[in-house]
């Protein structure tokens, strides 16, 4: 196989960092090349370089063997390459065929006519590539597997011959994920050449060829997937040996903490989201809430967190009813909320990291007085949180949010709830984005939160995380709870009925 | 460290405006040419007539004193991602209340400075009613504040139109008498220094102090804090348990303040009297000067005296070239035209520079066709 991409000796910088040094890359036809590094390595700026969206300090590019300067994205998508971006790029009220063709030639003049062309095309394409996605749909009325298959069929319908995938896999459940890895395999096959960046060794044995291993900007190595383990890639990755497995003792739960008493949620769409629900977190023990997205979590951590109002049912904290109290009310009282969405919810991106990392707190003492913010005291908080939890950017607490990389971001997010030491820590997704260092790192916090004699309320997609971490698992299935188990005492297969909607044994633990 | 209390923008933001201002000069002097001027002695006349001397410059800064403080208004509501269009109705409002003020307590009846002090203040309260509502209706119901702050404008213009007429007119059933002049923020001393100067007044100072203010709202406070973040990500406000409503009222509130005490150093200093029919163009500008002053402070005070001179000068330059002050006019509306380009252009400039590269770029290489069309 020859190479379709030759990326060398890249060189990028950022104020005071550099995200690529001497970094070579080749990418052959009909491959799946996985792009493997730690949060901040540079994998996604070297991709952005690749779809022309940074110009390196230094370096080459070849395409098909020949140099080319990717000035701009539209110079790569004549080249045919394309990308899904970490953070997708759609337009909300437009719908998934007015953002497949937006920018493209057929949209000046006759309109109408040809989006009725391109819908057509469009339907075709999903078909033919199972992607299963309604052309008329709005973005803001699908899902976020769904979003993703829009920006693929965005690649396809530019007839994008290099697709880059950047962490595709980290907002999607795990089915969605099953799903994505056949569509990946299937355009392989037609020919295509994939770059896909992933933390998750799992998929890369899955589906990769090869994979190429960033560390701090540079090139560790490249292998073939197949001649190697997951431990060796993490390894390579981290520089040293990663643990998979959470390290804990049995739980020692204490009084309860909080108390969820027959809650009811209104979802979105004006119906019940979540269905007389009822679970006790304990002092000292991490409750795992199991289940397919959109099968409640969201309107429970709503809920819980004071952000949605409760139809009925009660919320109870140390015994005392907070079902009424405000957002601020409840994060006085001690709960702390890790959000599903970092950009939405955990960030002020504009703001800079020791801005961000006072978010609860700014009015607080020692980081205000009398209605002034103390400088003096946020820096050195800040900073602390940053080390602490290994957030890495160009121009430390002074960086602004939107300059750091996603699981950077992530990090600073988990830092800065875990340092509130709340009572009750609601942690959704907290993993998400990270590599597999900081997620051994994330875990640990979270178990030494738990053994600090405090309650976590973990909600996450991933089986394998409620697993590791919880000592008791709830299963969330259409808004109701299907069942609480020991964690010790199940095994993926009941859980997975459980999330199915299948009544199995699993009565009160 | 400590953050310094009022920030020098950041060199892109000055480069961007400084261009902004530049482009507006270039296309004034398209249109002088175009009528057959000479651009450089029409702008030559224009500078003159707003710094030629002291008088000039007083009159330039009492100019930029009111824009100073919409200038501000409209600022302090940007940063909290609302878009107030109201201040000219603010303005209004505050101009009602110290006319009202000025011209119903007789002269030496209460000591001068209690009377001015009252007339700033209430003028400072009437324009933060003004600009609450609009908050208020944003935060119960969702009502957009561009909608309501036009609709509070038409309010106070046809308020003024009735008032004037029943209760204040002179002469002229379509304007009040004249303020007395101790009940005018003008003062001696300050016309001396800059050679008999009659509309300069203690307004400026109220424009320096605001400005002080409210870089110290926004950078020192923990209410500066609330306001901003709001503006950035409301949601990640409400996540953080800030109080979103809360926080666009008193934003809204702050900020029609502003224009409120506009309303008074314009009204009650720089003019004398109140007229039915106009709403003031200050309140306009001032979307202008918060745009070309990158939402700070010190750029919407520099901006502001920048404007000022524009507008002291135009006359002269009529005077002295055949260049009509219409032009001056239209050169501020070019120049706050290419501002708001500019802001966009610094949005999405990477988007718009792409692009530009791409269509020169795209006829040189054989680039492969895009398959869009089949
Ligand atoms: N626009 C930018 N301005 C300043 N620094 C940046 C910018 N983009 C990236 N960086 C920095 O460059 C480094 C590499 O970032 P990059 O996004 O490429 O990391 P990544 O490998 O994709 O990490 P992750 O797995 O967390 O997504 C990071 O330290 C980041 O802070
Ligand atoms: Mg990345």
């Amino acid at each position: 196989m020859e190479p379709i991409v030759e990326m060398i000796g890249i060189r990028k910088e950022f104020p005071g960092i550099v995200a690529n040094d001497d970094v070579n890359l080749q990418l052959l036809k009909g491959e799946i090349h996985a792009v493997l590094g730690e949060n901040g390595a540079g994998k996604s700026t070297l991709m952005s370089i690749l779809f022309g969206l940074y110009q390196p300090e230094a370096g080459r590019i070849l395409v098909r063997g020949r140099e080319v300067r990717i000035q701009n994205p539209n110079v790569a998508n004549d080249l045919k390459i394309g990308m899904v971006h970490q953070h997708f790029k759609l337009v909300h009220n437009f719908t998934v065929t007015e953002n497949i063709i937006l920018g493209l030639e057929p949209m000046v003049g006759l309109g109408a006519l040809d989006t009725k062309k391109a819908a057509a095309r469009i339907r075709e394409m999903s078909t033919r590539y199972g992607l299963n996605v309604d052309p008329d749909a709005r973005i803001e009325e699908i899902t976020v597997g769904m979003q993703q298959r829009v920006e693929i069929l965005k690649m396809l319908y530019r007839n994008a011959e290099i697709l880059i995938f950047d962490e595709p896999t980290s907002v999607l459940t795990p089915q969605e994920i099953h799903e994505l890895m056949g569509i990946l395999k299937g355009l392989v096959r037609e020919g295509r050449s994939i770059l896909l960046i992933t933390h998750k060794l799992k998929e890369i044995k899955e589906v990769a060829d090869r994979c190429t291993v960033l560390r701090r900007g540079r090139v560790v190595g490249t292998v073939t997937v197949a001649d190697t383990t997951e431990a060796r890639m993490a390894e390579m990755m981290v520089g040293r040996k990663v643990s998979f497995a959470v390290d804990k003792a049995p739980a020692k739960p204490g009084a309860v903490t909080l108390e969820i008493r027959n809650l009811s949620v209104m979802g979105n769409r004006k119906v019940l989201g979540l269905r007389d629900f009822s679970l006790e977190v304990r002092k000292g023990e991490i409750v795992g809430v199991a289940g397919v997205d959109g099968n409640g979590q969201a309107e429970l951590v709503e809920a819980l967190t004071g952000m949605r109002r409760a139809e009925s049912g009660q919320v109870l904290l140390n015994g005392t009813d907070i079902t009424a109290d405000s957002v601020r009310q409840r994060i006085r009282k001690g709960i702390a909320h890790i959000p599903e969405d970092r950009h939405k919810h955990g960030l002020v991106l504009d703001y800079s990291l020791e801005d961000n990392m006072i978010l609860e707190l700014y009015d607080q003492p020692p980081f205000a007085r009398r209605g002034l913010l103390d400088r003096e005291a946020i820096r050195p908080y800040a900073e602390k949180i940053l080390s602490d939890f290994d957030v890495r950017s160009g121009k430390g607490v002074d960086s602004n949010a939107r300059d750091l990389s996603g699981g950077n971001q992530q990090k600073a997010i988990v830092g800065r709830e875990i340092e509130l030491d709340p009572e009750v820590l609601i942690a959704v997704q907290p993993t998400r984005g990270l590599d597999v260092g900081a997620i051994e790192y994330i875990h640990r916090r979270l178990v030494e939160q738990r053994d600090g004699g405090k309650a976590v309320l973990l909600v996450s997609l991933e089986l394998d995380e409620i697993q590791n971490l919880s000592d008791r698992i709830a299963v969330l299935f259409r808004g109701e709870r299907m069942g609480l188990l020991e964690a010790s005492a199940t095994d993926e297969n009941e859980i997975g009925l459980l999330m199915a909607g299948v009544q199995g044994k699993g009565g009160a633990a | 460290m400590k953050k310094p209390l009022i920030r020098i923008r950041d060199g892109r933001s000055v480069r961007l405006s400084l261009f902004a201002i530049l482009l507006g000069l270039l296309a004034g002097a398209v249109l002088i040419l175009t009528i057959g001027g000479n651009p450089f002695v029409s702008y030559w006349h224009m500078f003159r007539g707003g710094l030629m001397d002291l008088s000039r410059i007083g009159t330039a800064l009492a100019s930029a004193t009111n824009l100073v403080l919409t200038g501000l208004s409209v600022a302090f509501a940007f940063r909290t991602g609302l878009f107030n269009i109201g201040a000219a109705g603010q303005m209004l409002a505050g101009a009602m209340t110290v006319t009202a003020i000025g011209l119903s307590i007789p002269v030496g009846a209460l000591p001068r400075p209690f009377v001015l002090l009252l007339m700033v203040l209430a003028a400072g309260l009437a324009g933060a009613l003004w600009g609450v509502v609009p908050g208020l209706l944003k935060a119960k119901f969702n009502v957009h504040e561009v909608v309501t702050c036009i609709m509070m404008n038409w309010i106070a213009y046809n308020l003024v139109s009735w008032l004037i007429p029943a209760y204040f007119a002179s002469n002229l059933p379509s304007e009040t008498p004249l303020i007395p002049k101790e009940h005018l923020l003008r003062t001696g001393w300050m016309a001396s220094i800059f050679g008999d100067n009659e509309y300069i007044n203690y307004g400026f100072f109220i424009s320096l102090l605001m400005m002080v203010v409210v870089g110290f709202i926004l950078n020192r406070t923990t209410l500066g804090y609330e306001l901003k973040a709001v503006g950035f990500n409301r949601h990640a406000a409400e996540y953080a348990g800030i109080r979103v409503n809360r926080s666009m009222v008193l934003s809204m509130a702050v900020s029609g303040l502003l224009a409120g005490l506009a309303g008074a150093t314009y009204y009650a200093g720089y003019a004398n009297k109140l007229v039915v029919g106009t709403l003031p163009a200050q309140g306009f500008d001032g979307i202008a000067i918060s745009l070309i002053g990158a939402n700070t402070p010190t750029g919407v005070f520099l901006t502001a005296l920048f404007f000022g001179i524009l507008h002291t000068g135009k006359g002269f330059m009529n005077a002295m070239t055949d260049t009509p002050p219409e032009i001056a006019d239209t050169i501020i509306a070019t120049i706050v035209y290419f501002a708001a380009t500019s802001i966009l252009i610094e949005r999405y400039g990477k988007v718009a520079a792409k692009w530009w590269k791409d269509r020169k770029g795209r006829k040189t290489p054989a680039g492969t066709a895009k398959g869009g069309a089949d």
